[in-house]
């Protein structure tokens, strides 16, 4: 048994040192706080010890890790949702979400209407620009950032998502775009204007 | 006629689900003519390539290390 304990913790420090920081990094730009990713790291690794003997072998370890630290994402984000007053049809009444009264005219015109971003493709480049849109993130409300996050950087299905998070279909549709266009206005007025001023 | 708030609103739906066809026909012709709206489907599909690489990126973010005070409570923590 003793053997068995150092071995397992001989094993989760190799995991540590080889992959803590990414995997790190992988939660931190995902729940954008610190100590949040660093205990979703420590669950990885509890998790992955427990079904180390299920593991096939077919991925490589830090794939498998990842895809542990996945899940218990979600599950962090499933709880902190349920954490948050609910709101059923109007998803967050914080100053970061406006509504989208202040977006539209009340003859549904953009109030302002979205600018041409010239070749925004160049900005993926420029590591500042992620800096940007990781600050950008932040000023959503959590449960925006939160679908964002699953659906832009999980991949997940609207459906998914509603399992996941026990949210209505039509709740999970009103908040990405809400997400969306939060975002939207957030990088032209923090990164696509300033670049338009630079020139 | 679609309204720019509606238009945005299928635009944004339609990058997760297909529309359905008439809904679909009637985006495309409001888009075509509509340039904030033209503006805002490319800023919906860089928005999308973007989120895809930020773990790419070379952001101060992506160079986080976990710190070494975490870095041994974990290790305590996983060896119970």
């Amino acid at each position: 048994m003793k053997s068995l304990n150092s071995q397992s913790s001989s094993r989760s420090d190799q995991w540590i040192d080889e992959h803590g920081d990414y995997l790190f990094r992988f939660a931190l730009i995902r729940v954008q706080n610190e100590s949040t990713a660093e205990d979703l790291v420590q669950e990885t690794l509890l998790a992955a010890l427990s079904a180390l003997h299920q593991r096939s072998g077919q991925s490589s370890e830090r794939t498998w890790l990842t895809g542990i630290l996945k899940h218990k994402i979600v599950d962090h984000f499933r709880r902190s949702w349920r954490e948050q007053p609910l709101n059923e049809d109007i998803p967050t009444d914080l100053p970061e979400d406006p509504s989208m009264d202040d977006f539209f005219a009340p003859d549904g015109h953009w109030d302002h209407k979205p600018a041409s971003w010239g070749s925004p493709y160049r900005s993926l480049e420029q590591s500042q620009f992620f800096d940007v849109l990781q600050n950008c993130m932040q000023c959503l409300s959590p449960k925006l950032a939160h679908l964002f996050v699953l659906k832009e950087l999980h991949d997940m299905s609207n459906e998914e998502i509603c399992k996941e998070l026990g949210v209505s279909a039509t709740n999970v549709w009103v908040m990405l775009y809400r997400a969306r266009i939060g975002l939207r206005q957030c990088l032209e007025s923090k990164w696509f204007e300033n670049d338009r001023k630079v020139r | 006629m679609l309204t720019c708030k509606e238009a945005s609103r299928l635009l944004s739906q339609s990058m997760d689900q297909p529309l359905p066809h008439l809904k679909r026909l009637e985006l495309r012709v409001h888009v075509w003519l509509c340039s904030a709206c033209s503006n805002f489907e490319k800023q919906l599909l860089f928005l999308r390539r973007a989120a895809h690489q930020l773990d790419e990126g070379d952001s101060q973010t992506n160079q986080a290390r976990l710190s070494s005070e975490a870095r041994e409570r974990i290790r305590k923590a996983v060896r119970q």
